[in-house]
This record gives C-alpha cells, structure tokens and sequence, in this order.
C-alpha cells in the first residue's frame, strides 16, 4: 500500500526560523529519508514553493477562472509531502511520528487509492 | 459544523483512549465474547462521531457510548440466537460472568478479570498478550508488534487467529477460577510490562503517562493478587524503578540526559525504595526470572550512580543471566553495552556481531543508536556517522535528535 504523508505548516512562521536552526532541520530530514529508504519504504519526496506562489484554476461556463494563492485559506499550508510505502494506516502512522516535521507542523495521511484503468 | 464535528471528534477520541479497556471489558463481561464487544464499541464510536456534532458531546460521553454498545450487542445477539436452548446458555453465561467479575475477593479489578481471560491455554501462546495489549489495554497491532519486535502485518493475522479460535471453539471468555490464575500469570506480565514500556518509550516527556499509570496499578493488583508469585513482583519492581528515574529523562532546559548523566536528585526516592523492598521480597527464594532479573538489574543502575561505585561487572553479570531465561536481541545488545563499559568499545561492538544481520533490528532505533554510540569510542567515525544518522531517522522524539545531531557533530571535531 501506498501512503502519502503531506506535511502542513504555518509557512510565515516557517521563514522566521534561523538558518542555523533550519540547517538542523534539514539534516533530521535527510536522516529520516535514509531511515524510510534503508527500511524499503521511501518512494518520493519534494518539498513545495510557499502558497504566495500559488494559483488556483478553475472553469466557469467555459471559461478559464485563475486566482492568486492557495485554493483554501487555512492557517496551515502544504509545504511539501512524503510518498511512503506501508503495510497500512498503523505502519503508515509509525512512520509519519517519526518524521520531523511532525514537531513544527502537522502531518495528513492517505492512502493511495489504487485505481487502474479500464 | 466544521468546528463542532472537531469538538465531537476530539471528546470520541478522549473517551477511546482513556476508557476503551473498561469499555471492553464492561461489554465483553456481558456477553463474554470479546470480538462482538469491539464491534459494537466500533459501531458506538461511528454513531458518536454522527450524532455529537449536531447535538453536542453528551455530558457523560463514556455512559453514551455505552448505552449504544449494548443496544448493538443485544441486536447482534438477538440475530445469532436460533432457540430457546442457545438463549438460556448465554444468560446463564451472562450471570456467571456478571457473578465472577463482581466477587471482589477474586479479582479485584474487571480488566484484571479479562486479561486472565485472554490468557486461555487453547489460544496461541504467541497470541495471548498481543490479544491483552489489543482488546484489553486498547493498542494497535502495529504498536503491539513494535513491542515485540514483530512486523505489523503478522501481528494482526495473529490476532485475527486467536480472535477466530475464540469463536470458532466457542472458548468460554470467562473469569478463571484462582487455581488457573498462575499459569495464566506470564501472558499477564507480559502484556502489563509491554504497556508500560509503551508508555516510556512514547513518552519522551518527563511527565507521567496515563498508560504508564495504568500498568503501574495493574502490576500492584497482580503483585497483591498472587503473593507468591516472585515475578509479579519483580516486574512491579521493574516498572516502579524506571517510574522513578522519570523526572530527571530531561535536563533543565529539556534535553535529554542519559542515564549516566541524569541529576539523581530528581529521581524519586520513594518510588525506588518501594522497587528494592519488592525486589528484595521476590528474590527471597532465589532469583526465578527474568522481570527479577531485569529489576536486579536496575537496582545496580540506581546504586552506582547513588554510591559512584562501579559496578559494570555485575551488571554484565546479571545480563548474562537474563540471555539465559529470555534471551532476545534486545538483551544481547543491552549486554554489549555493558560490558563496553568493563572490556571497551571493541568488546561491545564484537557481541552485537550477530545483531548486524538480525531483520528485527533493522529499524530498531535504541540498536543505531548504541551501535553508533560504540563506534564512536573506537574511533570508527564512518560507521558511527551511518549508524547515528540512522539513529536519527528513527527517533520520533525531538529531544533524541537533538542529542544525536550533537553526537553528530562531535564526530567532526574529534
């Protein structure tokens, strides 16, 4: 099973924090990915550009919508993900309270829906 | 709505994990099927989750829950029931186990009752405490395997095994008479040991855990239960010198300090003196397991850091013994490090040899780190990078990392 781990975060206060500070994070990052690849269990991970970069599209009567920012306002952005493997939602929660960014943010989980193609 | 659905949320999930157990045994002592009891405890929480955010969290969400679990339980059992004979069977049952979990010269706590109950010689040994941890103290198959060291997955076809067995033999889950209670009494110790282990591990914090509380009061129970069980008291000694040693897991500015660096002032030297008069009773006829062992163990711990005298040998020593009785990678590992106190780093690394291949170590967090701690003293700075690094990657406590990435960094400038 796959499971995606989308790690949300207050990213003004995020742009607060000293470098020095963030090179720390950083390196418990890397290890946490060398931890989830040893164990056979990593797949991907990418961090994202802050929402202030962020558009929204949408078609309205046939007609190309675009908005500035984030779909929704919510207090927390995405700030990047981790695609997991994962026996399930018990492994797949082991894993994600092992991630770091557990501690300055919060971490949705999901499962990958397989869907094939007909 | 969002905001109340939230609310409801939370107060379902705070009734969950702080009566899920009594819950259970409360449903299970009714019917005395543990399974069917998770079910309609499982239905009840949907129908909070439904119900509450309109109406509110009811005042007494626990007796809510209840009340629909055992509307559920009724349903299903109204479903199963064919004839009059099956439907007599089951009151009498009922009142049997009613009868049983009430007398309280027997068992004194209804948990208690129930995880002696989960212990049942025609289950799998190897299901009997993970059955306890799942139903009784409410931990997930992944946690439960974390604890043993078994993959998640195996862990739950176990359950789902033992949970079949019960149905399908028509085990009787109910109270056992006294007389059955000492054979039954390891699968308990265990299940009580693993919870509390849990809770320390979890708990990075120097609070107490409710879990931790939780298996402290049900080791007491155990321990005044079977008077003549030298390992409930060892274990309840195990678990009250670890309790002890809680306050001083962090320095003043929360970070982390190891054992051999905690300020002993912060331990708590009631709780210590309580684990030494229980471990000295256990030990009267001789040491007889390992929960005394392991308490012996910690007894050498708090005196040499109370005294200043080493005492390294011993604790080699006692570790040695325990590999007799339980041997497990874990102990294997605590004894290197022991003895890299006695013999040095090389010594150490030498006896985890074996552990390098083991698959259960593989993502073992406590082995990465010892392992990367040891390297470091030989002056393998590659291996000790690898290793801590690791290490690192799986501690889910901040304070832990922290202290790693100092270790870390105290590679380079060596």
């Amino acid at each position: 099973m796959k499971y995606l781990l989308m790690l949300y975060a207050v990213e003004a206060e995020g742009l607060k924090i000293p470098e020095d500070e963030m090179v720390k994070f950083m390196g418990q990052m890397f290890a946490y990915q060398d931890a989830l690849t040893k164990a056979g269990k990593f797949i991907e991970t990418k961090p994202l550009m802050p929402t202030t970069e962020a558009c929204t599209l949408w078609l309205e009567n046939g007609e190309t919508r675009v908005q500035d920012g984030p779909y929704a306002e919510t207090r927390e952005q995405l700030g990047g993900y981790y695609l997991i493997e994962a026996d399930d939602m018990d492994e797949a929660r082991k894993w994600a309270a092992r991630c770091p960014a557990a501690t300055w943010g919060k971490i949705e989980i999901r499962q990958i829906r397989d869907y094939p193609r007909p | 709505m969002a905001a109340a659905d939230h609310e409801a949320g939370r107060t379902a999930e705070r009734v969950a994990r702080e009566s899920y157990g009594r819950l259970i045994a409360f449903l299970a002592a009714r019917t005395g099927d543990v399974a069917g009891a998770q079910d309609a405890l499982a239905d009840a929480f949907a129908e909070a989750l439904k119900a509450w955010p309109a109406s509110g969290a009811p005042a007494n969400p626990d007796a809510w829950i209840l009340t629909v679990a055992r509307r559920r339980q009724t349903d299903a059992l109204r479903r199963r029931q064919t004839g009059a004979a099956g439907q007599a069977h089951l009151i009498l049952m009922h009142e049997e186990i009613e009868a049983a979990a009430e007398a309280p010269a027997e068992i004194p706590d209804r948990r208690l009752a129930l995880m002696f109950a989960c212990a049942h010689p025609d289950i799998e040994p190897a299901a009997r405490t993970a059955l306890i941890l799942q139903t009784i103290l409410g931990l997930t198959a992944a946690e439960i395997g974390a604890a043993f060291l078994v993959p998640p997955a195996a862990m739950g076809q176990r359950l789902v095994r033992a949970k079949a067995r019960i149905k399908a033999a028509a085990l009787a889950f109910r109270v056992p008479e006294r007389e059955e209670l000492p054979a039954r009494v390891a699968a308990v110790l265990e299940a009580i040991y693993a919870a509390y282990a849990k809770a320390w591990n979890d708990s990075g914090e120097a609070q107490a855990s409710p879990l931790a509380g939780e298996a402290i009061w049900l080791g007491r129970l155990v321990a005044a239960l079977l008077p003549d069980e030298p390992e409930a008291r060892g274990m309840l000694a195990l678990m009250l010198y670890s309790e002890a040693r809680r306050p001083a897991r962090r320095d003043g500015e929360g970070r982390y300090a190891p054992l051999e660096q905690q300020v002993v002032a912060l331990w708590d030297r009631d709780q210590i003196g309580q684990a030494e008069a229980l471990l000295h009773q256990a030990n009267a006829g001789g040491a007889s397991g390992r929960y005394q062992i392991e308490a012996a163990i910690q007894s050498a711990h708090v005196a040499r850091r109370l005294t200043g005298v080493e005492n390294w040998p011993v604790v080699v020593a006692l570790y040695e013994l325990l590999e007799t009785y339980a041997p497990s990678p874990v102990v294997t590992l605590n004894r290197a490090m022991a003895l890299a106190n006695v013999e040095g780093p090389l010594a150490g690394l030498e006896v985890m040899t074996p552990l390098a291949g083991d698959r259960r170590m593989a993502d073992y967090q406590p082995y990465w780190a010892a392992r990367g701690r040891l390297c470091a003293l030989a002056g393998h700075r590659e291996d000790a990078h690898g290793a801590l690094t690791l290490a690192l990657g799986l501690s889910a406590d901040p304070a832990v990392r922290a202290y790693l990435q100092d270790q870390i960094a105290g590679l380079r400038s060596c």
